[in-house]
Order: structure tokens, then sequence, then C-alpha cells
């Protein structure tokens, strides 16, 4: 378990202002944050390549606040994966093995194999692509056997592809037990990878909990604002009968939903942003696919029009402008209709 | 990519300019070189290669300078990677320190290390009482080269360091190995070709050496002194034999570290 306690970091001009969080074994804990939050700084204070100044952090109840770097078991993969560049790629896994010279060959010959690179073992750095040159960097963090392993953005310069096979490399290490702390700025990654979340905002956290409590109740206008997406719901995606190749059905809470989508069946999320969400005094014949009746539960003024929230099984947002809840006198306890395309839907494999 | 360059010079006045005042420069410093070696017959050289004198001399120039880069390389890469990745309180002070030797006149500096290691003095007796003669062996010799182009080496070595990511650095302590395993096999492996670079330099300073190594160590006669004897003593034509032999030995060594030097690493750059 890492336990970070009122941590404080002075940096170049920059400031971490007390950081507190507790990270279990089992956990994949994603730090949120726009850029220049202070995400990269918190992660390098962790791993002690910056000072903490005030506060303190324990791994497994050991203080390694002060540790020296490389006694810390801390995996550090970076955003540009920093491999050294004059070291094959068997060398680079190698680099941080432990044991005998035969345990080290055998290690870094298995995380290769489990990161997926062990044809590139004998090619340099500079001859991989992005996706390649992230798989080693994983792996070379991972051969010290590290109690904790610390991520900055690893999936921002992967192409969509290499992003997807990433993501379940990950989930992967996380289901063997490795514990991750991983920075991102990215909401989806976020939800697809993590069992708690953290928001981080100009050098403090402002919200931590499971994905689902921070997407679907933010506790500040900040944290809202920048997820930016409110109806996030876990459930089960299944083809649907007919010849609706394009179209998949999404059942959550009993609740059935219609989604665009091409992904494989099997569990995951759906998202669906306020704004795409239309409320109407009856079902609208239109090509929205998804229809419900439900009830409003709370009706909130934001700088940017209203959020009405709608109780239709499960608590959907609506964003609608102020005119429109004059017009259908949108309160708590009124009836009424929602409805969204399939195509306003999102799917994110879990 | 060379046809755009070829392009861009001729198309651009300035650049024209420019590349002719670089052909004069580079022309002040062939020419004399180039006037010296066609002034020298073949028999002449030959006659002077014979000479046992002048192939002792040129010897012993050679491999002092290479011990006094040898011997100063020891300290002085450290010290460089430390200038390199470190604050400290009177860093410019230390920096201006090490480039003080290349603005001191040699002779002078001469005399400044001929103080320290004469037999009258502290370092200069124990060196003699252990069986080391600093003034008049090749030991003096060593320590005169070294004095006057270890910066050379500092400054390249620190530069090579300075441009490799520090961020390697760091990786390689995140993966558990000691801050001394970080420097050889992370920290030297990157900066190593401005590291040989500054050897270079700094040997091919130390055999050029006159005015400290004269005042410090006049015998065993080194290349640059035999040439400034032979000349006070017999003349021009006398002292050019040497001095293009001497020459052409250095040149053939330079290449050779250089080519060495130009081997791929895949270091970034």
């Amino acid at each position: 378990m890492l336990r970070v306690e009122h941590v404080h970091v002075s940096l170049d001009g920059f400031a971490l202002h007390d950081i507190s969080f507790t990270v279990p074994q089992d956990s994949y804990f994603v730090l949120l944050g726009a850029s220049g939050v202070g995400k990269t700084v918190l992660l390098e204070a962790l791993s002690g390549l910056a000072p903490i100044t005030h506060g303190a952090v324990y791994l497994d109840n050991e203080d390694i606040t002060h540790a020296r770097i490389q006694h810390r078991k801390m995996g550090l993969v970076y955003q540009d994966q920093a491999l050294f560049p004059h070291l094959t790629v068997r060398k680079n896994i190698a680099y941080g093995a432990v044991g005998s010279r035969s345990t080290r060959e055998q290690t870094t010959i298995d995380l290769a194999a489990t990161v997926g690179v062990a044809h590139l073992l004998d090619r340099r750095p500079a001859t991989l692509s992005g996706g390649e040159a992230q798989r080693v960097a994983l792996a070379r963090a991972l051969a010290p056997q590290p109690r904790c392993l610390l991520l900055d953005e690893p999936l921002s310069a992967l192409d969509i592809k290499a992003r997807s096979a990433m993501r379940a490399l990950l989930r992967t290490l996380h289901r063997n037990g490795q514990m991750v702390v991983h920075v991102t700025h990215d909401y989806e990654e976020a939800l697809s990878l993590a069992t708690h979340v953290a928001i981080m905002e100009n050098g403090a956290i402002a919200q931590i909990g499971t994905p689902m409590d921070v997407f679907q109740h933010p506790t500040s206008e900040f944290v809202a604002r920048f997820i930016g997406i409110r109806n996030v719901f876990a459930g089960t995606l299944a083809e649907e009968s007919g010849n609706n190749m394009d179209i998949a059905t999404f059942t959550s809470a009993g609740i059935t939903f219609h989604i665009m989508t091409n992904a494989p069946p099997g569990p995951g999320m759906m998202l669906v942003r306020s704004e795409d969400v239309t409320l109407s005094s009856s079902c609208p014949e239109s090509s929205a696919r998804n229809c419900f009746s439900g009830q409003v539960t709370d009706v909130a003024r934001t700088p940017l029009g209203t959020e009405v929230v709608v109780d239709i099984g499960v608590e959907f947002v609506a964003l609608v402008s102020n005119a429109s809840v004059q017009q259908l006198t949108l309160k708590p306890g009124r009836d009424i209709w929602l409805s969204f395309k399939a195509s306003a839907a999102r799917f994110l494999e879990e | 990519m060379k046809t755009r360059a070829r392009h861009t010079l001729a198309s651009d006045p300035l650049s024209l300019v420019f590349a002719a005042l670089g052909g004069m420069v580079l022309l002040f410093l062939i020419a004399p070189l180039a006037g010296m070696a066609f002034n020298s017959p073949l028999s002449d050289l030959a006659d002077t290669a014979a000479e046992k004198e002048v192939r002792a001399s040129i010897l012993l120039t050679l491999w002092t300078a290479l011990a006094a880069t040898t011997i100063c390389s020891v300290a002085a890469v450290p010290f460089a990677w430390v200038l390199a990745r470190k604050q400290f309180p009177l860093k410019r002070l230390v920096s201006g320190i090490i480039d003080l030797p290349v603005v001191v006149p040699h002779s002078a500096a001469g005399i400044a290390i001929l103080g320290f290691i004469a037999p009258n003095s502290c370092i200069g007796g124990t060196a003699e009482r252990a069986g080391i003669q600093f003034v008049g062996g090749a030991a003096g010799i060593i320590v005169a080269m070294a004095f006057v182009s270890v910066p050379f080496l500092i400054n390249a070595a620190r530069d090579g360091f300075a441009a490799a990511p520090e961020r390697l650095e760091k990786a390689a302590l995140t993966l558990g190995a000691s801050p001394a395993r970080v420097f050889f096999t992370i920290s030297l492996p990157l900066a190593w070709r401005a590291i040989v670079s500054g050897m270079v330099m700094m040997w091919a300073r130390g055999m050029s050496e006159f005015g400290a190594v004269a005042i410090v160590a006049y015998h065993p006669i080194v290349a640059s002194v035999l040439i400034y004897e032979r000349f006070g003593a017999f003349g021009l034509a006398h002292a050019r034999p040497v001095a293009v032999l001497f020459l052409g030995v250095c040149l053939v060594f330079f290449i050779v570290v250089r080519l060495l030097a130009r081997e791929d690493t895949h270091a970034p750059r």
C-alpha cells in the first residue's frame, strides 16, 4: 500500500500543496489533470527525483520520504520512455533486473514476452516505434520487481491501435497484482483503467474516489468542467439481434440502451455527454434510438445553461438552456422524457 | 540535403562573402604548414627520421602527452560530470580557475610549476625521495603538459555530459542502480564522444607545449624543444625537417583517433 500524507513539493517555481491519498495494494490509481497541474512533479516526488519539503510517503508502511531513489522500489515509466539509446532492448530491460546472471536473463526474456517485444530484443531503441518503445520502457520498469509502478502519460504518444493494446497490457499487469499510479490528462484512460481516480488542480488534489463517484458526482465546478462528462454507467455490451451491425445494446442497472459501436461484446462503460441529452414532454419521433420516461430529481443552474438530473432508473444529467427550463417547467418531481442518439453514446471496453 | 545546401550558398551573397572570409582563414592556417612541408625535400626528411635523437624526441613527446592525458582523465572526467550536473557555491569561480592555464603565459606556467615540483619544495622533495625526478625528467614533462592542456579535456567532457539527457541517469537510478553504476554505464557511454574529443585535444595541446616544458624539463628533450634548439643552433633549414616529421606523425595519430571516434554509438545528439 502506498500512503501519501500532506506532501508539499517546491520545484523550479512550481509547488504541490498538501497532497494526501492512499493507494491500496490491489489498486490502479489514476491522477487525472490538465497539463501543468503538477502530475509529473508528484510522480517524481514519489520516485525520489524531486525533493519533498513537507509531509511523508509510506510504501508498505515503510517511510520512504527521504529514501534514496535506488532503494525505493518504485518503477517509473517516463512519458517519452527515456530508454538508454546506447543499449539494446535486451540490455535496457535487463538493466534493473535482479538476481544471478541467468536469473536476470530469464527475467528479461519473460518480461519481453509479457509485453510483446520478444522479437525486438537485439534492436536499438532508435529503431522502435512509439508503441514498441513504450512496451520496452514498461518491461524495463518491471524488471527490478517494483512494489509500485509509476506511469507518466504512458499512452499519450501512441496511436489508437497501440493505445488499445497498451491499455490491455496495463490491465493485465494490474490483474496480476501490480500496484499502479498512472498520471494522465485523458478521462477515457482514467475510466477504462482506474479503480481509484484523483483529480488534480493547481498543484493540489481536488477530488478522490472511484471513477463512477468522481465522474457522476463531481464535488466542485472545476472537476465538473474538467471531466466534462457526467453520464457514466458501468454495464455490459451485447450484440443487437437483427441486421443492425453498427448498433449494440448496453445494459446497466436493468436498463437497456442503444450504442453505435463496433466494439466486441463484454463489460465496459457507456459515456453520454450531458449536452447530447434531450428532454421533452413526450417521446419524440426522431432518429434518437434511446428514449426513456423519468422524473426530474434536481435542477441546477451553471454558468453555461442548467443541469437537470432525471431519474430513469439510473440518474441521467441533461444540460439544457434556461429557456427550455421555463418552457418545459422543469423542476424536481416533474415527469419528463429523456432521449439521446445511439451515436451520442460512447462505449469504453473494460 | 546537399543540393539544398549548395543552392543556398550560391544564391545568398552574404553566405558567399562569409565563405570567402572562411577560405582566407583556412589559407592562413594551411599556407605556413604547407609551405614548410613543400620546402622540406624527402631526402632531408629521411635523413632526419634516421637520427636517433629525433626519433627519441618524438617518441618521448607522444608518450608523455599520452601519459598526461590518461592520468588526468581519471580525475578530470568525473570532475567534468560534477560541473555539468551539480550546483555548488563558487561554481563560476571554479570554472574560471579551470580556464586559467589557457590564458596564463606558458613560460609563467612553467615557472609556477617549477616552484611547485622543485626538489626543495614539499612535493618535489617527497617525490625525489620516492625516486621520481620531476625537474629534468619525464615526470616533469608530464606535469607541465598536463597543467597547460587539462582545461581542454575538462571543458569538452563537461559539455558532453551536459548534452546527455539527465533524465536517463534518473531513469537508471529508479531502476535500482547505484550512482557509480549510473556514471559508468549511462553517463560515460553517452558522453564518450565528447570525452574522446577532449582527450585528443588535450593530447594535442600537450604535445605542442614548449614554454612550460622547456622551463620544467629542458632535458630529456621533447619535439617542440628540439625544433627550437635546432633553429637556434643551426637555423631554419635544420629545424624544418624535424617540424615536418613531427607534424606528420601527429597528423597520422589524430586521423586514426578521430576515425575511431566517428563510429556510430547510437547516442542521442
